[in-house]
């Protein structure tokens, strides 16, 4: 039976599938499936080297800290980090003083509600506290930014390349794709999936923000250090992770090497 | 399974003699995998995986016990459980990468131990009943690995669980109900989601009872050997205590150092960046694709994509993707040749290298985007599939001539035996 049925059932399946592949080859060559702006156009991020790249790398504190500041007086107009406590920030370097004084003064306030009265109303933020979400008006819907960088190919570098890959769109792309042109209220950038992104290019000029640490805050430096801190905000125990990593495989080659002379010790006389 | 030179079980402590009275479960296990289960002294490391199989299973219940108190199955805080898992549980991000991670470990293990079945035809007479039982633990396995990746309610938990549900749909009549009925729900949601967690929990365990069932039929004939012959005398073999025990020490040290280079240093490296977006059913991504494991079969499905004999394309899919697995079961009556291994055997040898690259071609074109190209591609892959079970293997098998076989496992291990010139 199964001698019987079986290359029946197999022979039945080839042939169902030899018809879709000639029904697919024959459509194929008949209309070859169009080129489109985004194959085109659409570009990988670029190279970039972080500290915390490879097993052994790690967090920059001073790097973390001025890409929080980038976040606090930039991205934070649109964007929620809702994963993220003001306690977690002493992970940054910041004491339990500067903590609890960041969250005091973050523009967006803690929601209240009074169960007697059935108000609502407003209080200060404290170390408790995940960062407030924030509500934005305008075209598209900003993702929260938590893990951002754990959501795309390559985050960290794909943060930095949108940051910093705005451009006006080519005259190439327009004049072989007419309709792709970017609408209205979007604009041009070839990282993004699409390439027409909803956010208005968030760091434009030169030291848009202050930095306290002496470093210079040009667009690049600071969508690097933007990026670094998203990258600890998907990640926060990415340092406590490589370094237990490096203690476990210690002990495994230890006791795989011990295993393995167990093993030949006790095989010898069998070859 | 015994054969007449396994050493007996004799406890000399009078602790061990009173218990050995109460409960023999050391006499039992001297038996499994003691002293006492005389094993072939040929097996190559490809015999390790089995018990790597089931060290992977262990190691999936213990992380999954612990993450599922601290994981909440309800859709509108699924997601920020597993993050507080990742960021505020001790060692709960250890206990994610190391479950997460157990799954793709488990999965190669259990491939290999397959296509080690496939090569030297472990799934052959006396031993039908080792194989079948192990297709339904692969089964098992995969329901239980879709279920799980549907927990953490990300993006492709969601979109996946709304692809492989609407198969269902795909059944004449029955199948939208059916669906319907699956998800307790017209789309995946918190209904959905409760079940999957609860049969996540289950199945395991199931799992197990089966691993048991696997193992009993496995001690019966004895395990295989890489000559396939059988075993004629106790030279041939050792006892699986202490000789077995350390070499499957040595292979499991050698899996730990793999597994642990995934979990503490690419812990992301096989997962989708989608899945951790939170599920949002307003918006499809742009690519919807399972874990690696399931590639190959998903390649399958997606490789019928014209209708034939009036059967609707989508409708072969579904059958051809559950046949892909299905028939492996009746595998040991499809491959007649009385040779078991694939080093005797020059014709089938052949095909099963080209097999194996086959199923890395389907797993590539069903981990890439739906392009007309992959589709071709998977579809003279697929059909490839279906002829090398149901049309090759009988053919070779009854057109095949065989290498001469050592004439014991002594001989092919010692290149001599007394017995054979006795
Ligand atoms: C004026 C509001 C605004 C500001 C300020 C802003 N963004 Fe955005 N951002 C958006 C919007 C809107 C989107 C959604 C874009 C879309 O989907 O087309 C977005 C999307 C993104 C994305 C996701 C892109 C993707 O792949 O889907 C990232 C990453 C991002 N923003 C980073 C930042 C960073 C970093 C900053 C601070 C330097 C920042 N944004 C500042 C509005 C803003
Ligand atoms: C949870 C998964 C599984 C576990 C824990 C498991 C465990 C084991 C163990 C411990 C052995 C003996 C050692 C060895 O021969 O490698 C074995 C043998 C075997 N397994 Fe599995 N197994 C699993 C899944 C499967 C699957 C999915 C299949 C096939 C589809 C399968 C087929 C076989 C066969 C045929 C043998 C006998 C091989 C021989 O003796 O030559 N197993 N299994």
């Amino acid at each position: 039976m199964v001698r019987i049925f079986g290359p029946l059932v197999g022979l039945f399946f080839a042939a169902a599938l030899l018809w879709s592949f000639g029904v697919g080859a024959v459509q194929l060559i008949r209309e070859p499936e169009p080129s489109t702006a985004v194959k085109d156009f659409h570009l990988p991020p670029k190279e970039v080297k972080f500290t915390f790249d490879g097993p052994f790398g790690t967090f920059d504190k001073p790097q973390l800290q001025r890409g929080f500041q980038v976040y606090k007086e930039v991205c934070s107009n649109c964007h929620s980090l809702k994963q993220i406590a003001f306690r977690n920030l002493a992970d940054l370097g910041y004491n339990d003083a500067e903590v609890k004084a960041i969250a005091k003064q973050w523009g967006t306030k803690a929601k209240t509600f009074d169960p007697k009265t059935g108000d609502a109303g407003e209080r200060d933020n404290t170390p408790a506290d995940h960062i407030p979400a924030v509500y934005y008006a305008g075209t598209g819907n900003p993702p929260d930014l938590s893990l951002i960088t754990k959501a795309r190919h390559e985050g960290p570098a794909y943060v930095y390349s949108l940051l910093t890959g705005y451009t006006t769109q080519p005259a190439a792309l327009l004049k072989k794709y007419p309709d792709s042109a970017t609408p209205d209220g979007l604009y041009y950038n070839p990282y993004f999936a699409n390439l027409n992104i909803a956010m208005p290019a968030p760091l434009t000029t030169d030291g848009q923000v202050t930095y306290t640490d002496g470093t210079k805050s040009t667009v690049g430096q600071m969508a690097k250090d933007v990026a670094a801190f998203l990258t600890w905000t998907a990640e926060p125990k990415m340092e406590k992770r490589k370094q237990t990593g490096w203690a476990v495989l210690g002990f495994l080659l230890a006791a795989t090497a011990l295993a393995y002379l167990a093993k030949r010790n006790i095989w010898s006389d069998m070859h | 399974m015994s054969f007449p030179w396994a050493k007996h079980y004799k406890p000399s402590h009078p602790l061990m003699v009173w218990l050995d009275e109460k409960l023999p479960l050391p006499r039992f296990v001297h038996g499994a995998i003691g002293g006492g289960y005389p094993v072939p002294r040929n097996l190559n490391y490809f015999w390790n995986f089995g018990v790597l199989a089931g060290f992977c299973l262990v190691l999936q219940i213990a992380t999954g016990v612990i993450l599922a108190m601290h994981y909440a199955a309800n859709s509108g805080v699924a997601f920020d459980s597993v993050e507080h898992i990742m960021r505020d549980v001790n060692w709960g991000w250890m206990l994610r990468y190391g479950h997460a991670n157990g799954a793709s470990a488990f999965f190669v293990v259990v491939y290999i131990h397959i296509f080690r079945g496939f090569f030297y035809s472990s799934y052959k007479a006396p031993r039908e009943m080792i194989w079948l039982l192990g297709v339904t633990i692969f089964l098992l396995m995969m329901a239980t690995a879709f279920m799980g990746y549907v927990l953490p309610w990300g993006q492709m938990s969601f979109w996946g669980a709304k692809v492989i549900t609407g198969l269902f749909s795909a059944i004449p009549i029955v199948g939208e109900p059916l669906q319907q009925w699956l998800l307790g729900g017209f789309a995946p949601d918190n209904a959905a989601l409760n079940r999957f967690f609860s049969l996540h929990f289950l199945l395991p365990f199931v799992i197990a009872g089966v691993i048991i069932l696997h193992i009993w039929a496995l001690h019966i004939p004895g395990s295989s050997n890489p000559t396939g012959i059988d075993v004629k005398q106790e030279s041939d073999t050792v006892p699986f205590h202490p000789y077995y025990t350390a070499k499957d020490g040595f292979g499991l040290g050698v899996f730990l150092l793999i597994y642990a280079a995934f979990v503490f240093f690419m812990p992301n490296a096989l997962g989708h960046p989608d899945n951790y977006i939170a599920a949002n059913p307003m918006s499809t991504p742009a690519h919807i694709v399972p874990e690696w494991y399931f590639w190959p079969f998903y390649a399958i499905l997606r490789a019928f994509t014209a209708d034939f004999l009036f059967i609707p394309a989508k409708l072969m899919g579904v059958l051809a993707m559950f046949s892909a697995i299905l028939c492996w079961f009746f595998l040991p009556w499809l491959d007649t040749s009385p040779v078991r291994s694939g080093h005797y055997r020059p014709l089938f040898r052949k095909f099963f290298y080209i097999l194996v690259l086959d199923v890395l071609v389907l797993g590539f074109c069903g981990g890439s985007p739906a392009e007309t190209k992959y589709v071709l591609i998977s579809q003279i892959a697929s059909a490839y599939y279906f002829l090398h079970f149901l049309v090759i293997l009988p053919v070779v098998s009854s057109i095949e001539k065989p290498e001469p076989l050592p004439f014991s496992i002594t001989e092919s291990v010692l290149g001599t035996d007394a017995a054979a010139t006795a």
